[in-house]
């Protein structure tokens, strides 16, 4: 439904104003509510861990943890993609509810980290199987930095347009059953 | 006696119009575009096979009745414990005497071999 929005409101005069206003509520209400997939793929999943329990305390972000993809609009990639993990990974992404956004935490996911030169097993970055949002580096990246990234991709998601989050054609291929 | 059946009939009418207007919400706010692998069946990002309705080994049956015997007991034996010093010797009596029901049931699942894996 609100996919047509848009379409609809440059028709009318002054529906601009309204079309912002509408975008602006949705994207508040977003980005105060990232519920982040719960998995983790190497060493970067303990700093999660660290980030979401009571010292750095992600739930004042308003995010919290889900234990399946189709109540997630985030998924942090946190450690090593190797390419036997690379489909789940994947599939993952493709079942969570949309919009959905991607945070690569650390060099591993980010670009391959220590195993990017002559590795036979290992992603270079989930970026090459995943449409990804904000990067953070570091090896991993300190709670601080997380945190830092998620708020990254609160502004990010500030600034996003209906268009946009409703027609997300930023899958690489199309995907298979 | 009917006025206060007028309160049940109230939460009926406020739970319905809450899920109606929480569904009508997603309807309205989520961008549409299932496909193949979305629809699918979520196994922790393993493609699912085989049907679901599968026999398990009666066996499993046995263990989750001998496990309940120790689930109970973790039940009622947490806020023994917590309020034990006011209850005094009375409640520590019962307390041995349900323990000892519970003792004689688990010694009747072990000598019938229950406990065995055949």
């Amino acid at each position: 439904m609100i996919q047509r929005l848009p379409d609809v409101t440059c028709r009318v005069p002054g529906g601009g104003v309204f079309l912002n206003t509408v975008e602006k509520f949705l994207n508040w209400s977003r980005e105060s509510s990232l519920w982040y997939l719960t998995f983790g793929l190497a060493c970067c999943a303990i700093e999660m861990m660290a980030t979401a329990a009571s010292r750095w305390d992600m739930d004042r972000l308003g995010m919290f943890y889900r234990g399946t993809p189709r109540q997630c609009d985030l998924m942090l990639v946190t450690g090593t993609v190797t390419h036997k993990m690379a489909p789940a990974v994947k599939r993952l992404y493709e079942q969570m509810a949309e919009p959905r956004y991607v945070v690569a935490v650390g060099s591993c996911a980010t670009a391959g980290g220590p195993y990017h030169y002559n590795s036979y097993s290992v992603v270079q970055g989930v970026d090459q199987i995943i449409p990804v949002d904000v990067y953070i580096p570091g090896c991993p990246p300190r709670p601080e930095a997380l945190l830092e990234g998620c708020m990254k991709l609160r502004e990010k998601i500030k600034k996003q347009h209906l268009k946009e989050w409703a027609s997300d054609t930023r899958m690489p291929e199309e995907p298979k059953a | 006696m009917l006025h206060d059946y007028a309160y049940v009939a109230a939460f009926l009418l406020v739970g319905v119009i809450f899920v109606s207007v929480a569904f009508f919400a997603g309807w309205l706010l989520r961008p549409k575009r299932p496909n193949p692998v979305k629809l699918d069946t979520y196994e922790c990002g393993e493609p699912a096979f085989g049907p679901a309705w599968v026999q398990y080994n009666v066996k499993y049956y046995i263990y989750a009745l001998v496990f309940v015997v120790f689930d109970v007991e973790t039940v009622f034996l947490y806020p023994w414990a917590v309020a034990y010093r006011q209850l005094g010797l009375y409640a520590f009596v019962e307390m041995m005497i349900f323990i000892g029901i519970l003792v004689v049931g688990l010694a009747y699942a072990w000598r019938k071999g229950f406990l065995r894996w055949v």
